[in-house]
């Protein structure tokens, strides 16, 4: 197989600045600044509505910004030529239903100007990548959404594209699916594509993302790698017979907080977890049950968009580095 | 471009379009000589001159050819309407005008993929029509590619007036409004005739403002003049009554019309290319 010519690493595969959209009264995009770099898994979040499938056109030249600039592998937003290194699964995926899944491949690649001598191989090794080899002479309109939604991942794939934007990619796909896209993005990102993920299921986001940004009414609420999106790591002990006069007790460890028989610690370093179980037994409160980590994800998501949703959405817009 | 042509005629034939289209062709040409070679055998038996048989095939060649000139506008209208309008309601157009595609060489690959169907039909359907009735009456327009000319260039203005609805309207609107359009057109045809056989020129004018902003009728009266005999043409041109009808033509359609009909073409892709270049996808 032959590899499309890469762009020098330095260069982000996404760059843009107060980027805003309005639809009429709406603004669906209030100003987003963000740089995505090459090799990098972008997680892009938000409840729906947030604007990401908006931020998405914009990228591609699907529609018009109506204030910022962008640059998409180091070309102006839409630009024609940058198109062929950029691989898209919209969130409404819809391919020809008269077609079969072969031709659909052959057709983009024909879209693409990708050479004819490449485009048998690269259409099986797409196939074969996003499990639809032994179907791909079925016509799209006998496939199932999620067969569907394999067959556009496939498209997005197809001519190892530079950038990756895959819109909702599991929208449509069973556990097993959703394993397998978990792979295809870590492939893709292995051989140095960058890979925009857009997406409301937050456990996939965090499986395969290296930065993610929270999006919510077309601003960013947070933004930054995992760590710095989840904060620092909790403890949750299930007690009896702590009282709230013995929280002082516990403050070295990390600020305390007590509800009902749920002893909170956070932030809290894991490490010690043993020896504020052993402080505990020494002071006589019976341990049920000990959980420590850093919140998820969904949590932390939640915390953000109602904490936003509550101040009316009016933070600024936040630059994600 | 090339590519989408590819697609749309593919399309047509994977949804059986063509083939249905080829089947009523068929089913249209014979059933088109069998009445006209009863007809033709009851004219001759009843003593009927053969000039006078060539008059009368003529006419009924004429009346053939508004029927499926409106056959046509149909399947314009039913071909075109969705063109663009299913794709992108549908989001297939997402993923592909997402690939280093303009949007003009979609639209444009979209209508050429539709001409080249519907032309095709019609001169298929056209062609063959002239040869049966021709084999089984003896009578041959002096041109025959003139009408079918005539008839695949009315066809073309309805597809891509209904290409230029399809950026904007959904299906059933823009095929609505394109085959009421072709209607009106006609009618305002009709008034021409009419107002010249009776002088008015209220009615000539209200007719030539139909035919500029849709010029179907000026390929109509072409469609007419070619299936007439030479004949026909000579000995009523000079009377004010034959003027008047709308299916006789004493003369082809102006050239100044004819290439209107051109330009208008053109001028509908341009304004079909600007506002699909501003819609958002």
């Amino acid at each position: 197989m032959i590899a499309m010519p890469r762009l020098s690493l330095d260069v982000p595969a996404i760059e843009v600045t107060d980027l805003r959209k309005r639809y009429g009264p709406v603004e669906a995009l209030a100003g987003l600044t963000m740089t995505v770099g090459r090799g990098e898994v972008f997680g892009f979040l938000g409840p729906n509505g947030a604007g990401k499938t908006t931020t998405v056109k914009l990228l591609l030249g699907l529609a018009r910004p109506t204030g910022g600039t962008g640059k998409v592998l180091d070309a102006p937003l839409g630009d024609l030529a940058t198109r062929r290194k950029v691989g898209y699964l919209p969130e409404l995926f819809r391919y020809q239903p008269w077609l079969k899944a072969r031709e659909v491949l052959y057709l983009h690649a024909d879209l693409m100007a990708m050479p004819a001598a490449r485009r048998a191989a690269e259409v099986d090794d797409v196939l074969g990548l996003v499990g639809l080899a032994d179907r791909a002479s079925d016509l799209v309109g006998r496939f199932s959404k999620g067969m569907q939604q394999r067959l556009g991942l496939g498209v997005a794939l197809l001519g190892e594209p530079a950038l990756v934007i895959l819109d909702e990619p599991t929208s449509a796909l069973d556990p097993l699916g959703r394993i397998d896209v978990r792979g295809i993005v870590r492939t893709a990102a292995a051989r140095g594509a960058a890979v925009f993920l857009n997406s409301h299921l937050l456990s996939e986001v965090e499986q395969v993302c290296d930065r993610v940004a929270i999006l919510d009414h077309g601003r960013v609420v947070a933004s930054g790698s995992l760590d710095d999106v989840l904060g620092q790591s909790e403890t949750q002990i299930h007690v009896t017979g702590l009282r709230p006069t013995d929280l002082p007790a516990i403050e070295p460890f990390g600020p305390p907080s007590l509800d009902g028989n749920r002893l909170s610690v956070r932030p809290m370093d894991a490490a010690r977890v043993h020896e504020l179980v052993a402080l505990l037994v020494k002071m006589g409160v019976q341990i049920h049950d000990v959980r420590s980590g850093r919140g998820s994800l969904e949590q932390r998501f939640l915390e953000l968009v109602s904490r936003d949703q509550a101040l009316g959405g009016t933070p600024s817009a936040v630059k994600i580095k | 471009m090339i590519t989408i042509a590819r697609l749309t005629i593919g399309e047509a034939a994977r949804k059986k379009i063509l083939w249905v289209l080829i089947l009523l062709a068929i089913a249209a040409v014979a059933l088109t000589a069998w009445g006209v070679d009863l007809l033709v055998g009851q004219a001759r038996e009843s003593g009927v001159s053969e000039l006078n048989l060539k008059l009368g095939i003529s006419q009924v060649l004429i009346f053939i050819a508004f029927q499926f000139g409106f056959v046509l506008a149909m399947t314009a209208a039913f071909l075109g309407a969705p063109a663009i309008a299913n794709d992108l309601e549908s989001g297939v157009a997402q993923a592909m005008l997402a690939r280093p595609l303009r949007r003009s060489s979609y639209l444009l690959g979209r209508w050429l993929g539709l001409v080249i169907v519907v032309v095709g039909y019609t001169a298929v359907s056209g062609f063959l029509a002239i040869a049966a009735v021709s084999f089984v009456s003896g009578y041959l327009p002096p041109n025959p590619i003139i009408p079918v000319a005539y008839l695949a260039g009315q066809a073309l203005i309805l597809l891509t007036l209904t290409v230029v609805l399809s950026v904007r309207l959904p299906p059933i609107a823009g095929g609505a409004i394109a085959v009421v359009a072709y209607g009106v057109a006609w009618l305002a045809g009709v008034l021409g005739h009419i107002g010249i056989a009776l002088g008015t020129t209220g009615l000539i004018g209200v007719s030539n403002l139909g035919r500029v902003l849709l010029p179907t009728d000026a390929m109509w009266q072409g469609v007419v003049f070619g299936l007439e005999p030479s004949l026909v043409i000579s000995g009523v041109g000079q009377q004010q009554v034959a003027q008047g009808n709308p299916f006789f033509a004493a003369e082809g359609p102006n050239p100044a019309f004819v290439l209107w009909a051109v330009a208008w073409v053109v001028l509908a892709l341009v304004l079909a290319i600007v506002l699909l270049r501003r819609r958002e996808i």
